[in-house]
């Protein structure tokens, strides 16, 4: 793949995005714009209680209520259970736990929104008013809601499978080497960190619609999701036994997902399932508490950390006990997030040699845990970066020479690190010290003084890091436990007069592939980018694909279709030198151009497109007519982006507010398409990074299992004026495995930044002698840790 | 929500009718705040009365000792307004910060001292201020009219028509916003009054209250320092995710003394 | 079954709805205009955000019937013959836009908070729509946008 001929659409240009006009102007199409001729509305009534058994349903007055269709509970449903695409075994080998999902709860209710009944109405007013004359008997049982409890003996069960509501208790790395390095070690550094529950809160609430079409016996499924192939494999073969070739799921303009809407839920199986039975379209659309209650939520795990150092500050093992949060039961790919995709990055970009890492997934009675943006790698690196920092303020050693004696030297690389991943290339040191100029790290102290004189504390705080994304090499994750393949695919459909239509099996919502991908195609074919379409979201149209989250779309997306385009290439190549009566080998390909080399034949792209759907001067005897081609990318390996992120906080101690005045981030997210783009997703992991240290948290109350954080006026959005401006640069090391060399850039702004933050609340907190706290850092939070060290202090 | 029948009356007169005519009715002005609660099931009227057509409820008018604002004064009307700006910055200041661009531009003083939200923004400067609350049926003084968690003196289908203001030497409030609802989790309206120095409090308890402590300390000496020098108790304050009882009580000293230092 | 009657995007229009029906719905579903969407249940995320009487409301927050008489005008309206407002053109331009959910409610937030106004410090701004929520953008580009579009619209 050319490095970008700096063409004003091609690689390295920040185009205006494609999909804008249709955005900015109101012609979106999201789920819920979408309606379906002789449409029914669905309600869904769920549980109050956050564990009970379900006496008796009542749906009589409730059936009889106006414009009701149908009322289907439970005790109606006859499908299979929602599958957990991660097998995880436990240390002594077993399999982990795997209680049964069904979209409709049969006996039990197992957190408050679990689905109980589902109400079909000519209206969604009427549905909801017949829905509240549903009588329904519970008997209300003791549930589980703290995570740090909730493996103790004794507790409340949630499943009778999960002894101790423990689903798995998995390790990684090498205990033997870690006990021995710690016998040696000249200091240890010890830390709890508990990483809170966060609910993702993308902007649009999901929805589906459910459709039957009693003529050929096909089912369509248009719903909010980040990848309609994976939601038809999953429900078509494990939930409602529908052949995939009689159901179609598409997955229109979708409103942000940031790995909430990967998951096969329950209401997508249930408007499916209702539709062939009612034979109509049924729509189900969630209102925000509804998806306060039900979307899978983010994160929620605690950690014990210790590091152990050389008398230098050198690292020489690190050990890690994780609890992680499943929620009442298991998600699409929750088993994976605390270990796959936080222990292996346990190495960070540091060459610490012995790790050991313990993970305990529990169960509880609280809505589902799984990927939010950054899956695991947010939780790693908070844990890491506040590891690190603590040993520098106890060690006496330099916060940030702490960091740079221990990086992973330049030419270490491919490094292997202790726990499994084994790391292509980076620059740690590079994109450091870009973030001290950046930030100027070493203007900080004047002000900080400057700041003082105003009463107020100021604080800066780093954070080095990387993840692995670019998800993933199917045989290293089949092996690892994954159901599913982890490759992509790119169909590239040359048309006879040279427009192009790319197919894409991912999915872009916000992420811009309309435009970025039209970028590679207009670069590698010498077309121009308004001829180029991209197109995705339908699996009736696009190839099998696994969809977009884990920072993967460029990385193997993109790759999948630089491989189509070298086929099409290849193809061309040998129509144009039949057309030049040269041989194939002659034939070179620039700009849109064939030329025979060291003559003045050409022959441009739109001849030969034209050429290959009108084949009458054509090698007819060797070649196909046509010019599309499909190619399947399964990556060689995950990919490394990372980088340094700096934060600068202003906290005024008599109230407590902690103000951001400063964010730099230098990321190496390998080759940029699309600078503005990038730097656009950046921005947005950067606010989320900022929400979860400062703002955001879900709690539940610990006796009744409520959801106290039910609606954005408990559970702290970022709002404009939460977030300062951000400083982005940029250092490339490429990726060396990839066509690309692209990296991905989805998430690692929610990924470095948290720590960053924190570390900056707690340098300027230093001075009144506090020494930890937890996110979110708000304003209570931050005047109580004050007052009691003032009363330490006394 | 549940169903309702909705009526639109022109004025206050077949405003007080329509409400005594229906079983379980309820006035809407605005509508930021009764909108919500219905949406969440939370009430069920069998009538809406919207007061939003009633002109006699519109204006601004300077007059007597200070400014007075009909009930159907919108926010944003009172936060952009020459007349307040010039006779009580402190009110204007205030209108500006409750809720949004958007909720100014449809929310009502009316409904804000009519619904009296524990944490709205408008009590502590009616509180503050001295203020009077003229009704259609008489006029109640803001010592006699808040008297507690969403209740008022008001009667039933009682509706206000305008509140005065008095104009006082110098007043200031300041706002410590819960970060989520952005509702105050403690606001203080602080005012140098003609019969002396007023400080009310909003967010901190039950409902707005008066704090005799910080009023006789500012009354003394009208500083930020004298404010901070004030422990107010913890008793009887709220507490709840955002902030303890003592976090409460923290801010409304640290905000009486902002508010006072910054008094115009 | 009331009716409600009332200009949208410059057209009259008239339709059935209930006491309860709120503005958001009446033009969504009556009117089928989706540009204005529903993305929370207790009037914080400004996703419905449009304009009556050239003022910034949210359409979830007031009854269909409360609009009765009243000049509103949606995202689908805000365009002129083909040609994007310069505050449209300003979030192409800044990249002020990712999933697009929330671009219209703060299109026309932004167009309201700039009104008479060509330069806006990025506080005002940031304060100023304290009514929009977005999870895409982290609001930097929105605020370039903003900015850009005030003095594209030239005070007007």
């Amino acid at each position: 793949m050319p490095e970008g001929t700096g063409s004003a659409t091609g690689i390295g240009a920040s185009v205006k995005r494609k999909e804008d006009f249709r955005f900015l102007t109101g012609r979106g199409t999201y789920t819920d714009d979408i309606n379906r001729p002789g449409q029914t509305y669905a309600y869904i009534l769920r549980s109050p209680h956050a564990s009970a058994d379900i006496a008796k349903i009542d749906t009589a007055k409730a059936k009889a209520a106006p414009g009701v269709v149908t009322i289907l509970t439970g005790a109606d449903y006859d499908k299979g259970g929602l599958p957990c695409g991660w097998q995880i075994h436990s240390k002594d080998g077993s399999p982990m736990a795997e209680p049964p999902h069904f979209p409709l709860c049969k006996d039990k209710v197992r957190h408050v929104g679990d689905q109980v009944a589902l109400v079909i109405a000519e209206t969604y007013a009427q549905a909801r008013d017949a829905a509240e004359l549903i009588d329904v008997t519970y008997q209300e049982t003791k549930p589980i809601i703290s995570l740090a409890d909730a493996d103790k003996p004794g507790q409340p069960q949630v499943w009778p499978d999960a002894k101790n509501n423990t689903c798995f208790d998995w390790h990684i790395g090498d205990k033997a080497a870690v006990d021995a390095a710690f016998a040696k070690a000249a200091h240890v550094t010890k830390i709890d960190i508990v990483n809170q529950r966060l609910i993702p809160n993308a902007m649009e609430p999901r929805a589906a619609i459910g459709d039957f079409d009693r003529a050929t016996g096909e089912f369509t499924l248009y719903t909010t999701s980040q990848n309609p192939h994976v939601i038809r494999l999953l429900m078509g073969a494990f939930v409602l036994q529908i052949p995939e070739s009689k159901l179609r799921v598409v997955a229109p303009d979708v409103g942000g997902g940031f790995g909430s809407k990967i998951f096969h839920y329950a209401e997508e199986a249930l408007v499916t399932w209702a539709a062939g039975k009612v034979e109509r379209p049924i729509k189900w659309t969630s209102d925000r508490s509804e998806a306060f209650l039900t979307d899978a939520h983010g994160r929620d795990q605690i950690n014990h950390a210790e590091l152990a150092m050389d008398k230098d500050g050198k690292f020489l093992a690190l050990r890690v006990a994780t609890k992680a949060n499943m929620g009442a039961y298991l998600s699409t790919f929750a088993p994976c997030v605390p270990t796959y995709l936080s222990a292996t990055l346990l190495a960070g970009v540091y060459s610490t040699p012995a790790i050991y890492g313990e993970v305990k997934a529990i169960f509880t009675n609280t809505a589902v845990v799984d990927a939010y943006r950054g899956a695991g790698r947010p939780e790693t690196t908070y844990l890491l970066e506040r590891l690190v920092e603590k040993a520098a303020r106890e060690t006496g050693i330099d916060r940030v020479e702490i960091r740079r004696k221990n990086f992973i030297p330049k030419d270490a690389f491919p490094y292997q690190t202790p726990v499994a991943l084994q790391y292509d290339s980076g620059d740690y040191f590079s994109t450091l010290d870009m973030a001290l100029k950046n930030a100027d790290w070493a203007g900080f102290e004047k002000r900080k003084a400057e700041a003082k004189g105003r009463g107020k504390l100021r604080g800066i705080g780093i954070s080095t890091y990387l993840e692995a994304c670019g998800i993933a090499p199917s045989a290293v994750v089949g092996s690892l436990g994954a159901r599913a393949g982890l490759y992509e695919t790119g169909q590239i459909r040359v048309h006879p007069t040279g427009s192009v239509t790319v197919f894409t099996g991912t999915h872009s919502h916000g992420q811009g592939h309309e435009t970025t991908f039209a970028q590679l195609v207009s670069e590698g074919l010498g077309i121009p980018i308004e001829n180029i379409e991209v197109s995705h979201g339908d699996t009736n149209k696009i190839p099998f694909g696994m969809g977009t989250y884990g920072s993967r779309s460029l990385a193997v997306g993109g790759s999948a279709i630089v491989k189509a385009m070298d086929k099409i290439i290849t193809k061309s190549k040998r129509i144009a030198a039949h057309l030049m009566e040269a041989s194939v080998a002659d034939v070179e390909f620039k700009n849109g151009v064939f030329t025979v080399v060291g003559t003045d034949k050409s022959v441009p792209f739109g001849t030969v497109a034209l050429t290959a759907y009108v084949p009458h001067n054509y090698p007819i005897t060797e070649l196909e007519p046509g010019l599309e081609e499909t190619a399947f990318y399964d990556p060689l390996n995950f990919t490394f982006p990372g980088g340094c992120h700096i934060c600068e906080v202003e906290i005024d101690p008599d109230t407590g507010t902690v103000e951001v005045v400063n964010f730099t981030a230098v990321d190496d997210i390998g080759r940029v398409i699309n600078p503005m783009i990038a730097e656009g997703q950046i921005h947005g992991g950067v606010a989320q990074g900022i929400g979860q240290a400062l703002l955001e948290a879900a709690a539940y109350d610990e006796e009744s299992g409520q959801l106290l954080t039910g609606s954005y006026m408990d559970y702290c959005m970022p709002r404009a004026d939460n977030i300062p401006n951000i400083n982005v640069g940029n250092h490339v090391t490429l990726c060396t495995h990839n066509p690309l060399g692209a990296k991905g850039v989805g998430e690692v702004g929610a990924i470095g930044s948290p720590p960053a933050v924190i570390n900056a609340v707690l340098d300027a907190l230093l001075p009144l002698g506090v020494k930890d706290i937890a996110m979110p850092a708000t304003p209570h939070k931050v005047w109580q840790a004050i007052q009691t060290a003032k009363k330490a202090a006394e | 929500m549940h169903n309702f029948a909705f009526h639109r009356p022109t004025s206050v007169a077949d405003a007080a009718k329509a409400i005594g005519a229906a079983s379980d009715g309820k006035f809407v002005a605005g509508g930021q705040t009764l909108l919500p609660t219905l949406r969440q099931r939370l009430a069920q009227p069998s009538d809406m009365i919207d007061l939003s057509a009633i002109a006699e409820l519109k204006g601004i008018k300077v007059e007597g000792d200070g400014i007075t604002i009909g009930a159907g004064t919108t926010h944003s009307e009172v936060a952009n307004s020459a007349d307040v700006q010039k006779t009580i910055p402190a009110l204007a200041h205030l209108a500006s910060l409750i809720g949004d661009h958007q909720v100014r531009q449809r929310g009502t003083i009316g409904g804000s001292i009519a619904n009296n939200d524990p944490a709205a923004d408008y009590p502590a400067a009616a509180l503050g201020l001295g203020a009077t609350v003229k009704t259609n049926k008489r006029e109640i003084k803001a010592d006699d009219f808040f008297k507690g968690m969403f209740e008022t003196a008001l009667e039933e289908g009682e509706i206000i028509v305008s509140l005065h203001f008095p104009k006082p030497e110098k007043a200031g409030y300041e706002k410590f916003r819960q970060p989520a609802s952005r509702f105050a989790l403690v606001g203080v309206f602080v005012a140098k009054t003609k019969s002396g120095v007023r400080v009310a409090v909003t967010g901190a308890g039950p409902g707005v209250f008066r704090s005799k402590e910080l009023e006789a300390a500012l009354g003394g000496n009208f500083s930020a320092d004298a404010a901070k020098g004030v422990k107010i108790s913890a008793n009887g304050l709220n507490g709840d995710l955002h902030g303890s009882p003592e976090y409460r009580a923290s801010l409304v000293s640290t905000l009486a003394g902002r508010a006072a230092a910054g008094a115009k | 079954m009331p009716t409600v009657s009332m200009t949208v995007n410059g057209k009259a229009v008239t339709g059935e709805v209930e006491g309860r029906t709120l503005l958001v719905h009446f033009l969504r579903d009556k009117l089928h205009l989706t540009g204005t969407h529903v993305g929370c249940d207790t009037a914080q995320c400004g996703a419905c955000t449009v304009h009556l009487g050239g003022k910034a409301i949210k359409s979830c927050n007031i009854l269909a019937l409360q609009a009765e008489g009243a000049s509103i005008t949606t995202i689908e309206g805000l365009a002129q013959n083909g040609t994007l407002h310069p505050m449209q053109e300003a979030f192409r331009d800044n990249h002020g836009l990712q999933c697009g959910f929330c671009t219209p409610g703060m299109v026309m937030a932004a167009v309201s908070l700039v009104k008479g106004k060509t330069n806006l410090s990025d506080e005002e701004i940031r304060h100023g729509l304290d009514g929009n929520i977005c999870r895409c953008t982290g609001y930097h580009n929105i605020v370039k946008a903003v900015k850009a579009g005030a003095q594209a619209m030239g005070g007007k």
